[in-house]
């Protein structure tokens, strides 16, 4: 009889008759490999987090009027100098144009008794009133619009703090977005980056250790 | 052996859905953290890189708008690009190569354009017409609806992001994004 020989070209055992049956079994093993090595490569190629933005708008670079320039008043500005090291220096006002005072510059950091302790205690009107309406926003669930639209008017008061802030050329882009951030923990919605000037550097040099 | 090929492909079915591809950026940036909580957009985006050595790389969403914005600059700058060569560079996120060099970078082979070394950012001092003002102009040209978003490390130094802001204040957009990482409001 002849042997159905189902081994392929060098199985020849003489005599024995296989069986014609193929195996149902299927080994599942590969696919699970298959199915790990994808999720391995998406988890490395994607991502699930979206990246945060801070919005910024600065002003125009058009010529203003003397005129049209809205002033400050001198109690209520505060400038902010960003130094090196995470330095933060800042003085309230401006020199005294009748008695030539310098103002008093302080030195700072970026911790909570730091810069985030100053503009609290300057703005507490308003991070009072803020307080009291995320209260009110918990109570009667008010939509984030219109907990924003009320918030505006509050910071925009006109007794509101304005500040400015500079930077000295050996800050990092790190202090600016810190700065910024300290704007929006303390309330703080009248604020300017200005450029740094020969005075700004005059009135921080005795402090800069 | 079933269950667990099961397992596996659920896993990689929430993955697939769930997760969006991150573009291959020229160099790691390490963006500071801010309590911001405001999401970028999906599309329209255009890419301000900086590192932290000071290096600008730029970059726009969308490769047929890369595609016209490089010949736009080719055209400005009186450089004829091949459209392999734009098409390569349509292919990329965010490049940073001065006019220059941009025809000899985009002929390297594959192995070595991927280097960090093979760009060398693109000069943006204050002066009048910088080719990164120039980058930004067309770029806004070529899709008015975009918004910019600045991505800098936090080690950054100041004057680099200050003439990026004055290069983008003297073209008028004044409003721009900064990309930041989460953090948590403080509790006073």
């Amino acid at each position: 009889m002849a042997e159905i020989n189902t081994g392929g070209g060098g199985g020849h055992k003489g005599g024995k008759k296989r069986s014609k049956k193929a195996s149902t079994r299927v080994d599942l093993t590969p696919m699970v490999d298959l199915g790990f090595l994808l999720i391995t490569f998406f988890m490395l190629a994607t991502t699930l987090i979206k990246p945060q933005t801070m919005e910024i708008n600065l002003p125009r670079n058009d010529k203003i009027d003397k005129k049209d320039q809205t002033l400050v008043k001198m109690s209520k500005a505060i400038t902010i100098i960003l130094g090196k090291n995470n330095k933060v220096f800042y003085f309230f006002g401006d020199t005294d144009p009748k008695t030539h005072l310098e103002p008093k510059v302080e030195v700072t950091d970026f911790s909570k008794t730091g810069i985030r302790k100053m503009l609290l205690d300057k703005n507490k009107d308003v991070v009072d009133k803020i307080k009291e309406l995320r209260k009110l926003k918990d109570k009667t669930r008010m939509t984030d619009e219109e907990f924003k639209k009320e918030a505006s008017p509050i910071k925009a008061d006109k007794d509101a703090p304005v500040v400015m802030i500079a930077a000295t050329d050996e800050a990092k882009y790190d202090n600016l977005v810190n700065i910024l951030d300290e704007m929006q923990i303390c309330n703080v919605s009248k604020y300017a980056i200005i450029d740094l000037s020969q005075h700004h550097k005059d009135l921080i040099k005795p402090v800069d250790k | 052996m079933t269950a667990m090929c099961d397992v596996a492909f659920l896993l990689l079915t929430f993955f697939m859905l769930t997760s969006n591809f991150t573009a291959k950026e020229p160099v790691k940036v390490v963006t500071p953290a801010s309590i911001s909580e405001i999401k970028i957009g999906e599309i329209d985006i255009e890419t301000i890189l900086i590192d932290p050595k000071g290096k600008v790389y730029f970059g726009i969403d969308g490769q047929t708008h890369r595609y016209n914005l490089l010949k736009a600059m080719g055209d400005a700058y009186k450089i004829t690009f091949t459209p392999t060569e734009l098409k390569k560079y349509s292919l990329r996120a965010t490049t940073g190569v001065p006019m220059g060099k941009m025809k000899a970078f985009l002929n390297l082979p594959d192995e070595k354009i991927d280097l960090p070394s093979a760009q060398t950012g693109i000069p943006s001092d204050t002066t009048v017409n910088s080719e990164f003002r120039q980058w930004v102009y067309y770029a806004k040209k070529e899709n008015p609806k975009i918004t910019i978003a600045i991505k800098g490390d936090k080690e950054t130094p100041f004057p680099v992001i200050k003439t990026v802001m004055k290069t983008l204040q003297d073209l008028k957009q004044v409003r721009f994004n900064l990309i930041t990482g989460l953090k948590e409001v403080p509790k006073d």
